[in-house]
């Protein structure tokens, strides 16, 4: 009985969020209307607030986008490296270095967007402004990179290898057996590794929160600062946010939000990873 | 189109076939030979062009990783003395030191180690020797799992406010402590899941056949085999935990404490807020840059540290039967 009191703690957590994103958000929603909310106006602290979260939405858009299209053209060859062309002894030793890049603590990954990717790419886009979507991006990319990596390759080993030396026995190249045996056996787990990244990159705050600057315009621009809605909540809440007022309460419909994204994310990455596994 | 592709291929080699055939007939073996042979070539150098290419993108991650720590270092060695260890905070960068941030981190540490070992190892108990299988058991693993992918920000709106207002911790170390305890919770329970779930069961009947109950079993035998598994799992999450800032900036940790905590009740600050605090000023003082690196260094050796004993507790203590 008492194991199972702690084990519900789990359990209460999940309601906990639930309930509290909902309950403020509900409050949120009895000030302001659904058409302003899905406004690309942003303005929570002047004098005639507006809570439109179209900017917000957008900032998270650009900077998942980048990360992805750096980490899954990276993450996949890594992963096809690691699991059909590099000897045992060599994966012994990159993977666990691999692993270490995902243990380094995101704030530390924003420093280095902020102080150094930043800095170099203002030397190749003049253009560029202090705080932008860019390099947080690319940034946030490279953090991904090993978990891309890691849940691929792990779904390329499961690829049973007598299907591999059928290919081979043909004399396919290990490129050819990569491409046309491993890669479609393994195409569940492979989405499934993609859409879990990108729940990733939606829900990444410090690195945004430091490199992407707090903007609240609604623009396209990848050079210019734009803000996610994680570095939102982040920026509010340092902020001194007063209970009570419609600010507040916008962090939870902010957050409600957020945790609707990651979790259809997830739920999809079960299904993918459910449906289409193939059995042999 | 692939299927295009491939009919596209199939006819050329049946052309070829053709030719060579009518080669044959005339006597020109070689020509064949020639042009199936290249093929084979281009075949052979695509693919160990794609193994160069597919092994430079493994080494992308890790040449990015060296670059991060050279920078890092380079950046915050020369700030690092033992002033700056042991120094309380200040606005100026040549007089300021991190005991407070680090005295805070310990103090998160106090709450978080306890609190998710005593709840993880419990829950991880109840899934793996208590509970019946069946639909409890697996909506509770379901939404561990779901809970582990929850962005660490809406952790922080969560303990902003059941802890910070509902209970009125504010944003003190109990409060901070808390908050990160339930956000590694579900990285215990599943390590001490697979580290119960390793057990072999022949230890578990031969306890059994002795007599002893269930309870008995599982603290006699079942606990001390997985401790190993466990421990590295907590360690793993407690270094996960020092990292995490989202959830304490949510809290509303206030931007300067010249004080140093002295109570789990007290406001406080810890390693990874100073650094994104430090980081955010840059632009006021630049020397800010370099404390907030030496802050990092600081930081990922404790990582280092600590992801090293798991590595050692690991290989030393875990047996297989």
């Amino acid at each position: 009985m008492f194991f199972f009191i702690t084990a519900s703690v789990s359990v209460i957590t999940t309601m906990g969020i639930i309930f509290t994103l909902v309950a403020d958000a509900y409050k949120f929603f009895l000030e302001v209307p659904l058409s302003e909310f899905f406004s690309t106006k942003l303005s929570p602290l002047s004098a005639d607030p507006s809570f439109g979260i179209l900017p917000l939405i957008n900032g998270t858009l650009f900077t998942t986008l980048i990360a992805m299209l750096v980490a899954v053209p990276i993450g996949l060859t890594a992963a096809m490296y690691l699991s059909e062309f590099a000897t045992e002894r060599t994966r012994r030793i990159l993977k666990p270095m691999m692993e270490l890049l995902a243990g380094i603590p995101t704030i530390v990954y924003g420093f280095f967007a902020y102080s150094f990717v930043t800095p170099i790419l203002m030397k190749v886009i003049p253009s560029l402004e202090p705080k932008n979507v860019l390099s947080p991006g690319i940034v946030m990319g490279i953090m991904i990179i090993p978990m891309v990596a890691s849940l691929s390759e792990d779904a390329m080993n499961s690829v049973p290898s007598a299907m591999r030396e059928g290919a081979y026995g043909l004399g396919a190249t290990k490129l050819e057996v990569t491409f046309k045996v491993v890669v479609p056996a393994a195409i569940s787990g492979i989405m499934a590794s993609f859409v879990l990244a990108i729940s990733r990159a939606i829900g990444e705050t410090m690195i945004v929160a430091i490199a992407s600057g707090s903007s609240k315009n609604f623009t396209f621009d990848i050079t210019h600062s734009m803000q996610t809605m994680t570095a939102y909540i982040v920026e509010f809440t340092s902020g001194d946010a007063a209970s009570g007022t419609t600010g507040y309460y916008s962090l939870y419909a902010v957050g409600l939000l957020l945790f609707a994204f990651t979790m259809i994310m997830n739920l999809i990455a079960q299904h993918i990873s459910h449906k289409y596994k193939e059995e042999y | 189109m692939q299927q295009a592709e491939v009919d596209m291929q199939t006819r050329d080699m049946k052309s070829k076939e053709d030719k060579s055939m009518e080669n044959n007939k005339k006597g020109h073996v070689e020509k064949y030979v020639q042009i199936d042979s290249n093929r084979t070539k281009r075949r052979i150098l695509l693919n160990v062009l794609a193994e160069r290419l597919f092994s430079l993108s493994t080494l992308f991650a890790l040449i990015v990783l060296g670059i991060l720590l050279y920078r890092v270092g380079e950046q915050g060695i020369g700030w690092i003395n033992l002033h700056f260890l042991t120094g309380r905070l200040s606005i100026n960068p040549d007089k300021a030191g991190i005991y407070g941030a680090i005295i805070g981190t310990v103090g998160l540490m106090v709450i978080v180690i306890p609190v998710t070992l005593g709840l993880g190892v419990a829950t991880a108990i109840y899934l793996e020797e208590y509970a019946t299988k069946g639909k409890i058991q697996a909506f509770i693993k379901v939404n561990i799992s779901n809970l582990a992918s929850v962005p660490s920000v809406i952790f922080g709106l969560l303990g902003l406010t059941v802890f910070g207002r509902l209970l009125n911790l504010g944003s003190s170390i109990l409060a901070g402590g808390l908050t990160l305890s339930l956000l590694v919770l579900p990285i215990v329970v599943v390590s001490s899941q697979e580290a119960i779930k390793a057990v072999p069961g022949f230890l578990k009947e031969a306890s059994y056949g002795m007599g002893a109950d269930k309870w008995t079993t599982i603290r006699k035998v079942v606990l001390p085999v997985a401790l190993p598994g466990i421990l590295t799992g907590a360690i793993l999450a407690i270094s996960r935990a020092i990292g995490e800032t989202a959830p304490l900036v949510v809290l509303g940790i206030p931007t300067l404490i010249l004080k140093v905590p002295t109570s789990l009740m007290d406001d406080f600050t810890a390693l990874p807020i100073q650094i994104y605090y430090w980081t955010l000023d840059t632009v006021l003082t630049p020397e800010y840059a370099n404390l907030a690196a030496a802050t990092i260094i600081v930081l990922l050796v404790v990582l280092f540290l600590l992801n090293a004993l798991a590595i050692f507790i690991r290989n030393k203590y875990q047996r297989s039967y």
